[in-house]
Formats: structure tokens, sequence, C-alpha cells
């Protein structure tokens, strides 16, 4: 009923996609088409999340499309459902904050046709139980993503980051097809079924390990595979990025979980060594790249890889748990990570929404042109204010919970009997505190440079508020976060069946903890009350402002800025995106980023200001894709002249060609 | 259940009443060793009382957000302080947030603050701010690993577990114990805006942090941020307290006189830490701001080689 469901819901949204690109370019498309995708959106999603919290049978269904002998294999399960919720909600709110946000929209034609194609495409990668449907439904979410990124295109940033994702993605997918040939075996089983069914030998699984983490990674944003994230997220339309950030990633991190804990066998301990070492490093580079961003949405973009490495920081624990046979250690990983999943989309999508409000109001995603947006866009500020907080993971919001489920998890991981793993937990987890702390950092230079101070130019100071669609989707991300933070027992539970699917074991139940706390093992290791928190943090909040509005002094004046007594007019004064962030790029960038400041002096008589210049390198671009880049030019340089050769050259190579292949044929065993 | 009810009661009271005289004992010591005679034990309160009663004057450029600010970080301060066992473990509400919950309830009033110090828009909260979430960012982990090296040790991450098993004759003498206690003594240095990170009788010198991200604040609200810089102060003091030196800790149970007896441990104790405190800043000088790193980089460091420690051997 669910697959039925959730199937004919990505049906009409690729048939809304074929009406859009008929109507796209008339008035009321903008909102009939979103509202479309909107509904539809939220019919699967019921359906996905009652196939969750019900712990409803696996469901499956063939189709007769696709591969003539194969057919086309759809399944739903605890996984999938998850993670057609993450999708669903997700398209739900993004959809409703573009019936408003879209009509910014300068050419509409160029996105409505792709964006419900993009959603449909998403859908289907989750729900596909075959290696063709996957990599169908996986290419086509690339290439309608790859679309609506260039639906700028006149830019020329915009061009050059579609090309770069185009080239990382379609590496991508050639490594998710190896990945499957290997699992597929010489006799081609390419249902999940079956390949469940015969497991690879313990070689050929590390191959497809290190082609998934390829395959998936690079899509998911895995360090060094990140490269070309920063620059497609930002590229798309706000709501397009929101989805590509907080869903799209997910739906890399599905297939991550999906051929590595499910359909290669039992995992080996060395596996989780791997992922452990790159979720590490992916969070810290991630929250340092964006530590050193004045761009708001590159700075998003950025810390969506921070994210995913802390997702598979808690996956990579779920596999190094599941390979010594630690079930309900493994368990508590799982959940955590993949409750991460779907907090990280919910604050994510929310801040990309809130700057895209931002980018509509004021035409600028440059931090350093913005300033003092809290005054003329209140709402916006507040709702951004909370995604900042969430992301943070503060308490008593919900990327807290999810991060302090991971601590917990590391501090199981002591029993672990394999010594590579004992030296690098404590490591992955000083990474992951290092992160966070610096993620607080990062947040409060992106709110407080882009809403709080003064405006840095006229087009921050009379920006106006964004519409009531988008601000409606935000508030319920908004919402979602809080709910997430203070009650996360019942988001627990749901993981529950997931947990069990995967390995085998699942953490005590939640709701019934008294007040409702989390108790991720015992009452007496842990426990923490993100409500209790949250109202202590209210009640003594209130306390103080009421006793001393009422016993002490409640008057109040306006006057010009103190600044110990130097107040500058000039709102260029202020602290900008780059000075916040140069006592860490001094700490940490000098190392990471070769960054060097020095000072751009004109010589006596040139007019020019004289100019502080910081010089960033990306040194993953400079030591890995630039010597590749240069040897396909290399390569490219020396086959060019074999364009101009005459015909009998030619016809001698064919020649060639063909002898050797039918000399490989005969040698070949 | 109403004793536990007012202990928990009468831990917070107690922390917000004594946090205070903290300052005002520590200020009084340093200025004695400078052979001075020193503004009189309750200077603070004389001082908050005056802050309450006087007018605020808020920057025309300052938004909602900073007058919430105050409250927003005294909040989720008091609520830390009141969490850390004081006279007694136990407490009522104890199991509702662990040792990572405080340290990040301290970041969130850190991250409010930081924001606050942006909020008007003048060079002096920039820079505030910004020094404010670098010393920050190296100062948490280094927290969150000392805290990992006492889970891993008692079990646990419940402070009054944690606390139970520091004062039972099991924990003995340990490598990764002393580390831990170097690194979180260099934490609470950074953290609370003490020389030689910060120095928090400075005003008006480009090496300030704390009071540079504050400097817009007056009246009330200025009241409000000084009590919660002396409750963190109390707060990191009775923590460093109830871990490692738990003697008189009561633990549940207990008559008044019990109370009584580990209350005057309590302060006795707070008493010495205020006095070494003030010793350590007489005899040390202000670094300067890019020195911190490679001093809170050690802490790290020590935090995390005895996290190691933890994971290679059982007994170091």
């Amino acid at each position: 009923m669910t697959l039925t469901v959730a199937l004919s819901c990505a049906a009409v949204l690729l048939a809304v996609a074929v009406v859009a690109a008929s109507i796209g370019r008339k008035a009321a498309a903008n909102s009939v088409i979103y509202g479309l995708c909107a509904a539809v959106a939220l019919i699967s999603l019921f359906a996905a999340l009652k196939h969750l919290l019900g712990a409803a049978p696996v469901e499956s269904l063939v189709l007769p499309f696709g591969i003539p002998w194969l057919g086309s294999h759809f399944r739903i399960d605890a996984l999938s459902a998850f993670f057609l919720a993450v999708v669903d909600l997700g398209a739900v709110t993004a959809s409703v904050f573009a019936i408003g946000y879209g009509r910014h929209e300068d050419a509409p034609s160029r996105v409505l046709p792709f964006y419900p194609a993009f959603l449909a495409a998403m859908m289907f990668v989750v729900m596909a139980d075959d290696a063709f449907s996957f990599l169908f439904s996986w290419e086509f979410m690339s290439l309608t993503s790859w679309a609506l990124v260039m639906s700028h295109h006149r830019m020329r940033e915009n061009v050059y980051a579609g090309y770069v994702y185009l080239v990382m993605a379609s590496f991508g997918t050639l490594a998710l097809l190896l990945a499957f040939g290997l699992l597929a075996g010489p006799e081609g089983l390419y249902t999940f079924a079956q390949i469940r069914a015969a497991p690879p030998t313990a070689g050929l699984a590390a191959l497809v390990l290190v082609l998934v983490l390829i395959g998936a990674g690079s899509k998911a944003g895995l360090v060094p595979l990140h490269a070309w994230l920063p620059l497609a997220h930002p590229a798309a339309p706000s709501h397009v990025s929101a989805l590509m950030s907080g869903v799209m990633t997910k739906v890399a991190v599905y297939g991550f979980v999906r051929i590595a804990l499910d359909l290669a066998g039992e995992p080996a301990w060395w596996w989780s060594i791997v992922v452990l070492a790159l979720g590490g490093i992916t969070t810290v580079m991630g929250v340092l790249y964006a530590l050193m961003q004045h761009d708001l949405k590159r700075l998003l973009a950025y810390h969506t890889v921070e994210n995913i490495g802390i997702i598979f920081i808690g996956i990579g624990l779920a596999l190094a748990f599941k390979a010594h046979g630690m079930v309900f250690a493994a368990a508590l990983a799982l959940t955590a990570g993949l409750l991460h999943v779907f907090n990280h989309s919910v604050f994510k999508s929310l801040l990309f929404f809130g700057s895209g409000a931002v980018l509509a109001a004021t035409g600028e995603r440059d931090m350093e042109h913005l300033g003092g947006l809290i005054h003329r866009m209140p709402r916006t500020a507040f709702v951004f204010l909370v995604g900042c907080v969430a992301i943070s993971a503060l308490p008593p919001l919900n990327g807290f919970v999810s991060e302090w489920l991971t601590f917990q998890a590391i501090l199981l991981s002591p029993q672990l009997p394999s010594w590579g793993l004992k030296l690098l937990v404590p490591a992955v987890g000083a990474l992951l505190a290092l992160s966070a702390a610096l993620a607080a950092a990062c947040f409060v230079k992106a709110f407080g440079i882009t809403f709080l101070g003064r405006p840095r130019t006229s087009a921050a100071g009379h920006a106006t508020e964004t519409d009531q669609f988008s601000l409606a989707a935000m508030y319920f991300l908004a919402a979602l976060c809080l709910v997430a933070g203070v009650l996360p027992g019942p988001f627990i539970d749901a993981l529950a069946p997931l947990a069990d699917e995967i390995v085998g074991g699942r953490m005590p139940m939640q709701m019934g903890q008294q007040w409702l706390s989390i108790v991720p093992i015992a009452a007496s290791r842990s426990s923490y009350d993100g409500l209790l928190v949250f109202l202590f943090m209210v009640i003594s909040g209130t306390l103080a402002a009421f006793a001393i509005h009422r016993l002490a002094s409640d008057r109040l004046r306006r006057a010009p800025a103190w600044d110990c007594g130097y107040p500058d007019a000039s709102p260029a004064t202020q602290y900008t995106a780059s000075s916040f962030a140069q006592p860490i790029r001094r700490v940490f960038g000098t190392v990471v980023f070769r960054a060097r400041e020095h000072v751009d002096m004109p010589p006596p008589g040139d007019m020019r200001p004289a100019r502080i210049v910081v010089d960033l390198r990306d040194l993953i671009w400079d030591a890995l894709y630039m010597p590749i880049a240069a040897a396909i030019h290399a390569a490219a340089d020396r086959l060019n002249h074999l364009q101009f050769l005459t015909i009998r050259q030619f016809l001698s190579l064919v020649f060639a060609a063909l002898v050797i292949l039918l000399l490989v044929l005969a040698i070949w065993p | 259940m109403i004793l536990d009810f007012a202990v928990q009661g009468g831990q917070m009271l107690l922390v917000l009443l004594l946090a205070p005289l903290l300052t005002g004992f520590v200020r009084k010591v340093k200025a004695r060793f400078l052979r001075r005679q020193g503004p009189p034990l309750i200077q603070p309160y004389l001082d908050l009382a005056r802050l309450m009663r006087k007018e605020v004057v808020l920057a025309e450029s300052a938004s909602w957000l900073f007058r919430v600010i105050p409250y927003l970080i005294f909040a989720a301060t008091w609520v830390a302080a009141s969490l850390v066992p004081t006279f007694r473990t136990g407490l009522l509400f104890s199991w509702s947030a662990d040792l990572i919950v405080i340290i990040a309830l301290l970041g969130n009033a850190r991250f409010f603050q930081a924001l606050a110090g942006l909020d008007v828009g003048t060079s002096f909260g920039g820079i505030g701010s910004s020094r404010e979430v670098m010393i920050a960012s190296l100062a948490e982990p280094a927290m969150i690993m000392m805290v990992f090296t006492l889970a891993l040790i008692s079990g646990s991450t419940q402070l009054s577990t944690i606390a139970e098993f520091m004062s039972s004759p099991a924990v003995g003498l340990r490598v990764s114990l002393a580390l831990a206690l170097f690194a979180l003594i260099m934490v609470a240095i950074a953290e609370n805006g003490r020389i030689p990170v910060d120095n928090p009788a400075t005003h008006l010198e480009l090496t300030m942090v704390h009071e540079a991200m504050v400097l817009e604040y007056s009246g009330r609200h200025l009241a409000l941020i000084e009590l919660t810089a002396s409750l963190k102060l109390i707060l990191y003091l009775s923590l460093i307290a109830c871990l490692f030196s738990p003697w008189g800790l009561q633990q549940g149970g207990g008559g008044a006189e019990d109370i009584a007896i580990s209350v005057v441990a309590y302060v006795g104790k707070l008493g010495v830490g205020g006095f070494l405190l003030a010793l350590f800043e007489m005899s040390i000088a202000k670094m300067r701001v890019f020195r911190v790193p490679e001093f809170l980089g050690v802490a790290l460091m020590l935090a995390l080689l005895a996290v190691l420690l933890r994971f290679v051997s059982g007994s170091l």
C-alpha cells in the first residue's frame, strides 16, 4: 500500500514536470506547480510516516519497465521509509517556500519543469530494489539537479559550477556502476534480493566499499570529493539549494548505508577505520572551509560537508560495533547518525530558505554587503537564528541531541578489541568536539554579520520582510527544530525498526522513560531531558526578567552607541565576515589553507587605496584536482594529433586495434 | 522528595548568592597581594544593586536580541550552575542533564554573548566576539575531552555519579586524572577570562576580550551580565571541587548537621580555590592574544592524551 502510494506520487510528480514544461511561462504556473508538488509530496510523506511508525511489513513490487528480463523492482522497508520521509519533508517545505520565493525567479521556465522531476528522482532512488533502477534514478537525480544548478546560466561561476558538478557526478555514478557490477557477480544477479542472498567475498566486498565511498561519498560531499558541492549548491535557486544540501546529500547517505551495511554482507573491522577517518577529516575541514567564506550560501554549503562528516562518524561507529558483534552499541551509533540525517535536513533547509529570503530581499549573497537585517526582516531573522542555534549543536534544539548521542556512542568504544580503533576513535571524538565549537563560531559569524550590526549597503538598509508562504515554511521547520530537540524520544523510537533491520538490535524504548527523558544505555550512565532543560531555562530567564523589572528599574533611554567614546558614523568600521574569522584563520588557517596576509601598498603617487590581501590556498584542489586536470589536458594534447592523420594511417590504426583485441581474446583464459 | 526539592532549590540559591561574594573575595585577595586595602568584600553586591537601579542606555542601532540576551545567558548559566553538585550529590534534577549538557549550556551562553557583541555594530564589540569564539573553539574540545576521561573512568557522564565515584576508594591515583585536572584548570582560566588569558579588570585596552563584548551594556543588563560572569566562576570552581576534591561532599541522606558540615566544607573549598586563583593571577603576566591558542592547545593535548591513556589501558 505504502509503496503503491509513494510510487504513484512520484509518477504524478513526473507528470507535473511534463505539464510544467508546457505551461511554465504563464504567470500562474509558479503557484500551481509548486502547490501541486507540495500536495503530492505531503501525501507521500504521510504514507512513509505511516509505514515507519506503524512498523509495517516490507513491501515490494515489480514493474514491467527497464531491462526486459529484469523489470523494475521497488521495495520499501524501514530504511527506505525513513529516507523517503526525509525526502518528502524537504520536498513539502521547499515547495511551500517556493510558492512565494519562486515569484522572484526571472526565468521560471528553466526551473519549473526540472523541479518536480528532481523530487521524483530522489523518491525513486530510495525505493529502488535492483541495480538498474537504482542507477537510473540516481543518474536522473544528478541530471535534473544539474539542470537546476544551470538555471541561472548567464552567470559565469554558475557555468563553471555546473561543469564541475557534471564531471564529479558522472565519475561518482561510474564508481557506483562498477560497485554494482562487482556485487552482481558473473551471473548478473542485479536485484537487491539476489545480491543479499549471495554476498561478495571479503576481497570483493572491500573493493565495493571503496567504490561506494567514492560514488556515494562524492555525492554526499566527503572530503576530498566535496569539491563540486560548495560550487553547485549555492548556484541553484535557494529552494533547490535547500533540497540539494538538505535532502540530496541524504539520498547519497542512503546509498552508502544500503550498499555498505545491507548489500555488501558482513563488514570487516577495518572498514570502520576508513569511514571514521574520512568522517573525522570531513567534519573539521568542512567547518574550517565554511569559516573562511563570506558568501552566505557557500558558507551553508560547506557546513553541509561538515554535517555529512558527523553522519559518517555515526555510521562508521555503527560499522565498527557491528563488525565486533556489539549490537546495542551499533544500534546507538546508527541511530545517532540517522537522527542527524533528519536533523540536518530540517535545519539546513531552514537556513537555505533564510538565505533565499535575504537574497530575494536584498539581491545579495555576500555577507560583507549585508548587516542590520534584524531590523528590516525581524521574522526571517528569528527563524534563521533558530536554525543557527540548532546547527551549532546547542541545547535545547535538535542538533544537540544527535551530537550528544554520537558522543555517547564514542564513549562505548573502549570495549572494542582492535587497537587501530582504540587509537582512532578518541581522535575522532576530539575532531567532533572541535568541529562543534568551530560550527558555533561560524554561525555567530553568519548570523551576526548578516542580521546584526548596521546595514553595510543601501540594499541591506532597504530590505523588506519576505512573503507569507516563505515564512510559513520557515516557521514550520523552526518549530520542528524545537520539537525534535525537546522531545527527541519519539524520533529515536521511530528509528528503532531501522536499527533492527540493519544491525539486528535496537536502543531501549525512549517513550517509557520518566519525564520524557532519553536514556541511550542506562539511566546510571547518561540521560538527557531536553524538555526539562528548556523549561528550566525559560523559567529562570522569565523569573530574572520579572524580578528585575518589578523590583529594580525598567527605565530605558536610546542614545548613540558608546564604543569607548569613539562612535564612528560609518558602518564600514564594523567587523566584517573576514575580520571576524581572522583569529581562527590565524590559528588554523596558516596550516590548513597556507593563509598569508600581506599589505598591498600602492607606490607613491598612485591614488589606489592600500589594502590587506589574504591569500588562501585550497590544498585539496592543488594536490588532488589540479594534477588530475593537468594530466587530462596533457593527454588530450597528445591525442589531439590523432585528429590530423591521413586516411591510410586511420585505417592502419583501426586494423591494429582489431588485431590487439583479437589477441587479447585469444589469450584470455 | 520534599527534602530533595529543598536541597535542589537551596543549591540554586546558594550559588546565586555566593557568586558575587566569591568575585569580591578574589578581588580582595588580589588587592592585599598588591599591598592595597582593596574594596570591601560585599562591593560586588553593592555594584549589582547600583546597576539594577540605574536606567538602561541603549544604543540606537541595538535590536530586540540585544535586550533579550542578558536574560538568556543568565538563564543558561544559572541552569548549568544549579546542576553542579555543591554540597550534596544526587540532586533532584541531575539526571535531566549530564556533564556534556552542562558544557553545551555554557556554550549556549557564549554563543549569545558573542552575538550581543556584534549587535550594535561597533568595532570593539566585533573584536571581543571574534576573539571569544577563537578561544572557545579550543577550550570547548579540551573540556569535552576532559569529560571523556572522567566518563571512561567512572562509566558515566552523569555528574552526580562521577562525583560519587571520585569520592569512593575505587578511583585511586591515575595519570589520566592528573592530566584531566590540568586541562580543566587551564580551560577554567580561559573561560572565565582570567589572567593570563584575559584581564577582568581592564578597560580600553586592545587585548581585552570579554569586556569588549559587553561594552555597550548598561544598567540592569550589565548587572545581569556581571552576575552571570560571577556565576560562571563559581560554577567552574564548584566543578573542580566536586570532581577533584569531593571530600565533605554529602551523598544523599543525612540530617541537618551533616548538611551544615558539607556546606561549610563547600564554602571552605571555594575560599581555597579563590585564594589560589588570586595567587596565580598575581604571579603571572597576561599573554598576547595569539599566545592563547598555544596555551589552550596544551590543554587540548593534555586532555586528549588522558583519553588515549584510558583507551589504551584501564588502570592508567
